[in-house]
């Protein structure tokens, strides 16, 4: 019989093909950071890039993942989004086509994570966003993940805690209206706040990159709320604050995880001090797996991880997690992993997905003292 | 009648940071008809000299004002020297789009060398609150609007009582009569630059001092804004730059006032090219003659 040479070819191919991801031999698993480094708020993407970094070379530090009875390296390739949605999207289709990433992190901000996830989804590829908390990121979509709570969530617990535990009746809300974080939580908190018997006595709004918000202020200052509500980034809060105080409102003034960042006292100084704010976790009442990687980050950094860092760690944690579970890394074996999670204990909490993209997990309230981050409370809404 | 009062003086304020910035474009414009689109950036640099000052040399508010006012103007007279010179003779286009390169250059050098963190400027003038009735005046306020007053002054006395004045404005006349008279037309136009870039960097720590937020990109907008102060006001003509940018401060804020704050920039840059329709040469602009 003679040889047919594309019954060979044939058999190559095959022999080829079986040795493939999830046969024992060692392959590189390649994953994405899409994150904020330069633009409006990077001390964000800087946070999520240390957070990344640390959780890779975890893994590799043991020789990769287990998957297949093989141990495979993680390969993490960054990128900036320069905290433009245009560019996040730019950076997902990077990813995603170009690079072949496995799975994405990140973008973290609303207004980045939005147009990223929506390439995500259209791509079959999974996405985790560590800190974007708008509804919209993962509403109808099924490879869109985040590992933090939603602004529903958030928006309802800042509203408690102000009409319960402050006891305050009339608030006032000042929020960046070109930015669909804060015009999420702001509205929420409307609504949540009006329906515990609150009032909203003024709504005003400003939009990204604005210095001056004494007109807005001087307004608000004119009805004479119990409470001002600031749902906006930490590289204009301060301001906000300052300019408050300047116009001569003295009442508590709240905000929402987006003040995470230390950068906020380091911008605002004493100006900030006794200000409450709600977030994912507390430094100083952490678990043992908190205390863990809070105190590895400060070996490795020098600083305390913020927010964004912890939930970084926590998104790589739970995409780990779902490709041992699942034993491959193909794109949809880990999508239906992740949806699985029934229970991963990480560094913000623990958290459990029950079909769709939104992990249940709790908040805590923080209060700035003497320019430190203390835990107050946990919030329930 | 005292929310009126207490808006008027946020406009106030406003209106100094962009009137300091608007005689810088109207300066350049005036003396070599080129619009200098970098200027928003020379501002951005000036808020960042005076960061430096006032946290590495730990310098009090004046000598931070004088030193980052002094630097600012030598680089206005380098930016002049090596991007605007050679392109003097030609079209003026070239220049305007060199212009823009520059203004792209300062932010990423900026951006490269310090990063893209938002500093923040130590207060350098400790904050107290008057009440003038129901009104409340802070020290920044005042010293915003009292620097800005004394520095509008002296230009104006510069330009239109001295002879290195009267020598810009014969350059703003004719370039090419000037030198018969003895009069260095490099030096007047590099001494415009450092005058501009000066006051700009004025604006620049006024502009931090009362927003104590600084980033590679702020001087994108406030640039943009008071570029249009200055055409309203009549651009080349120094008082209106003064005027343009005082009504721009205060349409900006009694719009956000008694209107929803979105519609602000709308309303306030729509009013202001509704102005422009009926009078292009801005408020106190002359309509120049065309020979031909």
């Amino acid at each position: 019989m003679r040889r047919s040479p594309g019954l060979f070819v044939l058999a190559a191919l095959v022999l080829a093909w079986m040795a493939g991801p999830s046969s024992a031999q060692a392959q590189e698993i390649v994953v994405g950071l899409n994150a904020e480094l330069t633009g409006s708020i990077p001390v964000v993407g800087q946070s999520s890039r240390n957070a990344a970094l640390m959780a890779v070379d975890e893994v590799n530090a043991q020789g990769g993942l287990l998957v297949g009875g093989a141990r495979h390296r993680i390969r993490l390739l960054v990128e900036d989004n320069h905290d433009d949605p245009a560019a996040a999207a730019a950076v997902a289709q990077k990813l995603i086509y170009q690079d072949q990433v496995v799975a994405m992190v990140g973008p973290n901000a609303s207004r980045d994570a939005i147009p990223a996830a929506t390439i995500a989804e259209s791509a079959r590829t999974p996405m985790i966003s560590p800190w974007s908390t708008n509804p919209q990121t993962t509403a109808g979509k099924s490879y869109v993940f985040r590992a933090c709570f939603t602004d529903d969530f958030q928006g309802q617990v800042v509203a408690g805690f102000v009409y319960r535990d402050l006891g305050l009746r009339r608030a006032a809300v000042l929020y960046d209206v070109a930015s669909d974080y804060n015009k999420g939580i702001a509205e929420i908190f409307r609504s949540s706040f009006t329906k515990l018997g609150g009032q909203v006595v003024a709504f005003e709004t400003y939009t990204t990159g604005d210095r001056d918000f004494s007109s807005q202020i001087t307004r608000i200052v004119s009805l004479n709320p119990d409470v001002l509500f600031l749902p906006n980034y930490y590289s204009e809060v301060p301001l906000q604050v300052q300019q408050a105080r300047n116009l001569g409102y003295e009442g508590p003034i709240i905000g929402s995880d987006s003040w995470g960042s230390t950068e906020i006292v380091a911008l605002g100084g004493a100006v900030m001090n006794d200000q409450f704010f709600t977030t994912h976790y507390a430094p100083d009442i952490a678990t043992p797996e908190a205390r863990a990687f809070i105190e590895g980050y400060e070996e490795r950094y020098g600083s305390t991880p913020d927010d964004v860092a912890a939930l970084t760690y926590d998104a790589f944690g739970m995409l780990f997690h779902a490709i041992q579970q699942a034993g491959s890394w193909e794109r949809e074996a880990i999508r239906q992993a992740l949806a699985q999670i029934s229970q991963f204990t990480g560094v913000t909490g623990t958290m459990s997905f029950h079909g769709t993209g939104d992990p249940e997990k709790s908040a805590v309230v923080i209060r700035i003292q003497d320019g430190q981050f203390r835990y107050y409370g946990a919030a329930s809404p | 009648m005292q929310f009126l009062a207490q808006q008027i003086v946020n406009a106030l304020q406003l209106g100094s940071i962009y009137a300091l910035i608007a005689l810088g474009y109207t300066l350049v414009y005036g003396v070599l008809r080129l619009i200098n689109f970098a200027h928003g950036d020379i501002f951005m640099v000036g808020a960042f000299l005076a960061f430096f000052a006032a946290v590495l040399l730990d310098l009090p508010f004046v000598p931070t004002l004088l030193l980052s006012m002094a630097a600012t103007a030598l680089l206005g007279v380098l930016i002049e020297r090596f991007a605007y010179r050679p392109l003097r003779n030609a079209p003026r286009v070239s220049a305007v789009i060199t212009a823009l390169g520059v203004g792209l250059f300062l932010e990423h050098f900026t951006l490269a060398s310090v990063g893209a963190q938002p500093r923040h400027l130590p207060p350098l003038i400790e904050t107290v609150v008057y009440r003038l009735g129901p009104v409340r005046v802070t020290t920044v306020h005042l010293v915003i609007f009292i620097v800005a007053v004394v520095l509008m002054v002296v230009l104006d006395r510069i330009v239109n009582r001295s002879l290195t004045g009267m020598a810009m404005r014969a350059v703003s006349w004719d370039k090419s009569v000037v030198p018969l008279m003895g009069v260095s037309v490099d030096r007047i136009i590099a001494l415009t630059f450092a005058i501009g870039s000066g006051l700009a960097a004025a604006g620049g720590l006024l502009y931090a001092t009362a927003y104590p937020v600084i980033e590679p990109y702020m001087g994108v907008l406030v640039g943009w804004k008071a570029f249009v102060a200055a055409v309203v006001g009549g651009i080349g003509v120094i008082r209106g730059a003064m005027l343009g940018a005082y009504l721009l401060g205060m349409v900006e804020i009694l719009v956000a006032a008694y209107l929803p704050s979105t519609y602000r920039d709308f309303i306030a840059f729509g009013l202001l090219l509704i102005l422009l329709v009926f009078r292009p040469q801005g408020i106190l602009g002359r309509r120049e003659v065309q020979k031909v």
